[in-house]
């Protein structure tokens, strides 16, 4: 790796059923991926409160992962389907903050998809790579 | 004050291989509210253990992170550890450095160890904002429910009972028996069916712990584990059970005759009937299909038009006890359960779909369950083995095994993994009812895996002469009055044509009439063929996502016999464990409200999948959400659409999540 | 609606089975349908091209899908062989690579959005109800309906019919006012080239076919597929000679049993081209 090549810093919201659990299967498989990506374990990639996505960003990420189970896999049964809507919407308005829609992700991984999670992160360190330092967000204060 | 105590564990080399761990407890040790960092080699350890434990009760900390494997892992162990040296177990936060760091980051050992920081620090900021909590005692209702009334319903029902809890058996059809009361003799040991079945079903009817309602159907679940309400629609017989006496006088004098469901469309049955002389509960049902008095009422009140039909009535005029019940309604009994076992089994695969086959248009192409009930000498042929097409007995018999099995393009990959058996035990009856009989069997691969069941397969070869053909079956035609039947010998590499007398398609197992919709009743989740799924496919084969609920026999997949009676064993020891404790202990970790907060928008109860918010009037005449804790299973829906911030998760709160957002970098 | 299309003949239809051709232009001006032929086609590889190589069996089919993209009209294919080459072809190159490759042999700029169809799919579907312009129905006529091995297979490239029981000949047989007889071996294979190489294997699958035809009540059989009908129709007498089942059965291209219940005469449909002799049959029903 190049020195001072740019690494994108990543935030992973993951369910605890499904993502978290493929993460963890990512890690007993050793299956390696970027180390740019830190967890928060949520109960549900539904408990993710947009909200929480702009903090993020505004706390200096370069990209946003949510993860959940599989539509129709969730383990309360429709969360992720919350998930799925909410952040389609939130898409417009990431996009009229002035960040790239691209730096949000929204994936389904299962607790049996270690391969598919180290998959997921590698693409989205090297698309944010590709897409560079993002403009940073004036700080509005924190709360 | 928050004292925070950070332990990092090493977990031999596998963490401290790859991380620094000296720089970890620097960095801790730095980290708002931290008092002291220390490590071990193995934290989950006993030594582990008493360190933290010492290390707690030297320094007076009151909130506790431990740098290890993932919380899926050890949390529950390092809550104990917590609980000995005094604290609230919730005061605990785990920080993941080794699934999630140590092992996927083995080749940049700088970059993981500032992850590894970067995961102790979130774990820092939200374990000083973590609350005590306090688990709940729910009393809980000793009484269980099993669905299905084939051999692993059976099972379980007895075996719950027997350890001397009521049991309410649910059962569909108007008999309970299920499949196995369809088959002639078993496999491998060729048991008589019959005989090993209908003693367990009078142990059913007799027992007196066990509530027995047949023609009834679950409709609806709610509540939670030792809590579950459920409301089971009881179906109308037109027959009071109470006065029948399961004489026999109605369906044997009833002039309606319709293709008989138990005999697999072979033969005919009433349209008052019981599905098979064995019964349990002896008491037949009138088909509100085809009964004439049932179509004459529909006429009368204009539900049905064409012709009159007749007034029949003729079983009413019969009955020696004045059972028949015209206006008998339908029924339902709602009933509270601690746990519930589902138990309803499958179907068979319906090879009309194989135009190969014949598509279901040739007469004497036969299923393996409908040869099964020629073989029995209650079924419809008295015991013998004749061709539908002409009553002839055959002579040569193809069996055709895999129909709707390890089937790609038919959607059925799967192996439904009792064929192979059953054809290898009708080769062997085919031969014992007619010693003349050349039997031929086109199969893919022999699968005997079982006890007995290899050398049961190579009898009927080697003793009762089958010829096993390696190879799938292109095509069956009619060729004047026999059938020819055209595929290939792969072993030899040569297309065959055998002229048979009758042909038996070992057809696949699949999920039952409804599985689908049973499992949204009850918030199970399926597979892509609607067969339940199991918690574990190893170590939880019988218990579901769902606490209190459990699945047994072939609901979950196919399964042979002894494996059904195994699982319905096992579901019912699990109750049985459940039920020998007096209260349930509640997970604290739900959903909470903030009366001050709530608006009383009311959209956490909409977005709730387990209808556990309710809503409470306050004193002063506000409207404001109410979390069943029993029944919140803690999914943190409701939080994250509350628009004032009232509504929070317990464990998962808005304040925990911001601080670990907050602290995600330095 | 005159709904017009690009037609490929193959090289059949303009020699052993002049018949199909002729009668699915007639029949097919007769229902409205438009059809006009490729300006410049060639050979679609049929069975020895792919089987020697791969790629050449791509590149002809290419080369065809080309004339059609250029004429822009979706493309419908009488012989069975030479819809299955074609339909394959397309299907291999929705491949990016596999198509860039074969334009790179074949020297094209091919894009592969023909839409290519079997003529069969194109009477049946595009006029629904035809029944209308049956002037001669084909009353006490019992047909057999023979499709062939390679007509609605592979599922995932054909799949317009079930494999194993396809319906749409039959449907097109009932709406002309014939009975269509339900039998076994529709999708059986007759031996196809094998003719020439291994002529007993033939003889054996034709037979095959015949016999259970005949069991099944059928007065003639209905193709869609050269190969097929010459190995049904003019081998008959070879096949007599070895099995004797006696009676001849008549083997009829599905357009021609078509244009004679429109009203055209036995003679415009080229019937009197066939080596068993369908006259007689038709003579007895009161067609000809």
């Amino acid at each position: 790796m190049a020195v001072g090549e740019f690494e994108p810093k990543i935030a992973g919201f993951l369910c605890n059923w499904c993502s978290y659990a493929g993460a963890d299967l990512a890690g007993t498989s050793r299956m390696s991926y970027p180390p740019n990506i830190r967890i928060i374990r949520v109960p549900c990639s539904g408990r993710v409160d947009p909200l929480f996505v702009v903090k993020t960003f505004q706390q200096g990420a370069d990209g946003v992962l949510v993860a959940g189970c599989h539509l129709g896999d969730c383990h309360y049964n429709e969360g992720n389907f919350y998930s799925r809507r909410r952040f389609a919407l939130l898409a417009p308005f990431l996009d009229y903050l002035g960040i790239q829609k691209e730096r949000f992700r929204l994936e389904w991984v299962s607790a049996s998809e270690g391969r598919k999670f180290s998959d997921v992160v590698t693409s989205f360190t090297n698309d944010l790579k590709k897409l560079g330092p993002r403009n940073v967000l004036s700080s509005g204060g924190r709360g | 004050m928050a004292r925070i105590g950070v332990f990092v564990c090493h977990c031999g080399t596998n963490i401290a291989g790859v991380v620094s761990i000296p720089a970890v407890l620097e960095a801790a040790k730095k980290m708002p509210g931290v008092v002291v960092a220390a490590d071990d080699k193995y934290s989950c350890s006993d030594p582990g253990q008493s360190h933290i434990r010492a290390v707690i009760e030297q320094n007076k900390l009151n909130r506790v992170v431990i740098g290890s494997c993932s919380p899926r892992m050890h949390e529950f162990t390092f809550r104990k550890v917590m609980v000995k040296a005094g604290l609230n177990p919730y005061f605990l936060e785990v920080a993941n450095i080794r699934e999630q760091v140590s092992w996927v980051h083995s080749n940049d050992k700088e970059k993981a160890t500032a992850k590894a920081i970067d995961h102790v620090r979130i774990a820092v900021a939200k374990v000083a904002r973590d609350e005590a909590l306090f688990p709940k005692k729910v009393p809980l209702t000793k009484r269980a429910l099993v669905i299905g009334g084939g051999i692993t319903g059976m099972q379980a029902a007895l075996d719950i009972a027997n350890a001397g809890h009521p049991v309410t058996l649910v059962e569909r059809e108007s008999s309970i028996g299920g499949h196995m009361a369809q088959l002639d003799k078993t496999f491998p040991t060729l048991d008589c069916s019959a005989c090993i079945l209908t003693p367990k079903m009078v142990e059913i009817v007799q027992h007196p712990n066990i509530t027995l309602l047949t023609y009834s159907e679950v409709r609806q679940v709610s509540g939670f584990v030792g809590n579950f309400d459920v409301e089971i629609v009881k179906k109308a017989r037109k027959v009071d059970a109470k006065k029948c006496t399961g004489c026999g006088i109605c369906w044997l004098k009833c002039p309606e005759k319709v293709s008989a469901e138990f005999n697999e469309g072979l033969g005919e049955r009433k349209a008052i009937y019981v599905p098979f002389p064995q019964a349990v509960p002896l008491v037949p049902k009138v088909d509100l299909e085809n009964c004439l008095y049932i179509k004459y009422q529909n006429y009368v009140e204009g539900k049905s038009e064409g012709k009159r039909p007749m007034q029949c009535r003729i079983c009413e005029k019969l009955c020696p006890v004045q059972a028949l019940a015209w206006d008998q309604q339908d029924e339902i009994v709602k009933e509270k359960f601690g746990a519930i076992v589902v138990a309803t089994g499958y179907k068979t695969f319906d090879p009309s779909v194989c135009g190969e086959y014949g598509g279901g248009k040739l007469p004497d192409v036969i299923s393996g369950l409908q040869l099964e009930r020629m073989f029995n000498s209650s079924g419809p042929t008295g015991g013998e083995v004749l061709r539908p097409s002409d009553g002839a007995h055959p002579k040569t018999v193809v069996l055709v095994s895999c129909v709707g099995s390890r089937d790609e393009q038919r959607g059925r990959p799967y192996c439904s993994k009792i064929c192979c058996m059953y054809t290898a035990k009708q080769t062997i009856l085919l031969k014992e009812h007619d010693p003349e009989v050349q039997c031929y069997v086109f199969y893919i691969d022999i699968r005997t895996g079982g006890k007995d069941y290899e050398e049961f397969a190579r009898r009927a070869q080697e003793e009762y002469g089958a010829l096993y053909l390696r190879g799938r079956v292109s095509r069956i035609y009619e060729d004047g009055k026999q059938l020819v039947v055209l595929g290939e010998d792969s072993l030899m590499g040569r297309p065959v044509e055998i002229r048979a007398d009758m042909v038996v398609l070992a057809t696949g197992v699949e999920a039952n009439e409804g599985a689908a919709e049973l499992a949204q009743t009850m918030k199970l989740s399926h597979d892509v063929y609607d067969f339940l799924t199991e918690a574990h496919p190893k170590l939880k084969p019988v218990e579901t996502q769902t606490d209190g609920i459990l699945v047994a026999g072939a609901c979950v997949g196919p399964k042979d016999i002894p494996e059904c009676v195994a699982q319905g064993g096992a579901a019912a020891a699990k109750v049985s464990a459940l039920f020998s404790q007096e209260m349930l202990t509640s997970d604290p970790m739900v959903a909470s409200v903030d009366n001050a907060r709530c608006i009383g928008c009311l959209l956490c109860v909409q977005v709730c999948p387990y209808k556990a918010i309710d809503t409470q009037v306050l004193r002063n005449g506000r409207t404001v959400a109410l979390v069943n804790e029993s029944l919140c299973r803690a999914c943190g829906l409701c939080p994250a659409v509350c628009r004032p911030k009232a509504v929070n998760l317990r464990g998962f709160t808005n304040q925990q999540l911001l601080a670990e957002v907050n602290a995600l970098w330095q | 609606m005159t709904k017009s299309y690009s037609f490929y003949p193959g090289c059949a239809l303009h020699a052993s089975a002049r018949e199909y051709d002729v009668s699915t232009l007639l029949v097919c001006r007769a229902l409205g349908i438009e059809i006009t032929e490729l300006a410049k086609w060639t050979c679609c590889g049929a069975s020895s091209a792919h089987s020697f190589d791969t790629w050449l069996g791509l590149a002809l089919p290419a080369l065809d899908l080309q004339e059609a993209e250029k004429a822009g009209r979706p493309l419908v294919i009488a012989c069975a062989k030479c819809y299955s080459q074609l339909k394959m072809a397309s299907h291999e190159m929705q491949n990016r690579e596999t198509l860039d490759n074969v334009n790179h042999l074949t020297g094209g700029v091919l894009k592969n959005t023909t839409e290519v169809v079997h003529l069969l799919q194109v009477l049946n579907l595009d006029s629904p109800d035809f029944t209308g312009t049956v002037k001669r129905p084909l009353k006490d006529l019992k047909v057999a309906c023979y499709y062939g091995c390679l007509l609605v297979r592979p599922k995932d490239v054909a799949g317009f019919d079930d494999l194993e029981d396809p319906q749409i000949m039959d449907d097109i047989v009932r709406k002309l006012g014939a009975e269509s007889v339900d039998w076994g071996l529709k999708t059986e294979c007759c031996g196809a080239s094998l003719m020439v190489t291994n002529r007993d294997v033939v003889m054996n699958l034709s037979h095959r076919l015949l016999r259970q035809a005949k069991q099944k009540g059928a007065d003639c059989v209905a193709v869609a597929c050269p190969l097929c009908h010459s190995n049904l129709d003019c081998y008959q007498k070879d096949i007599e000679k070895v099995y004797h089942d006696g009676s001849s059965l008549p083997v009829l291209y599905i357009t021609q049993l078509m244009g004679l219940a429109l009203g055209f005469t036995p003679k415009e449909m080229l019937m009197d081209r066939h080596l068993t002799d369908p006259l007689p049959l038709l003579r007895s029903k009161g067609l000809a």
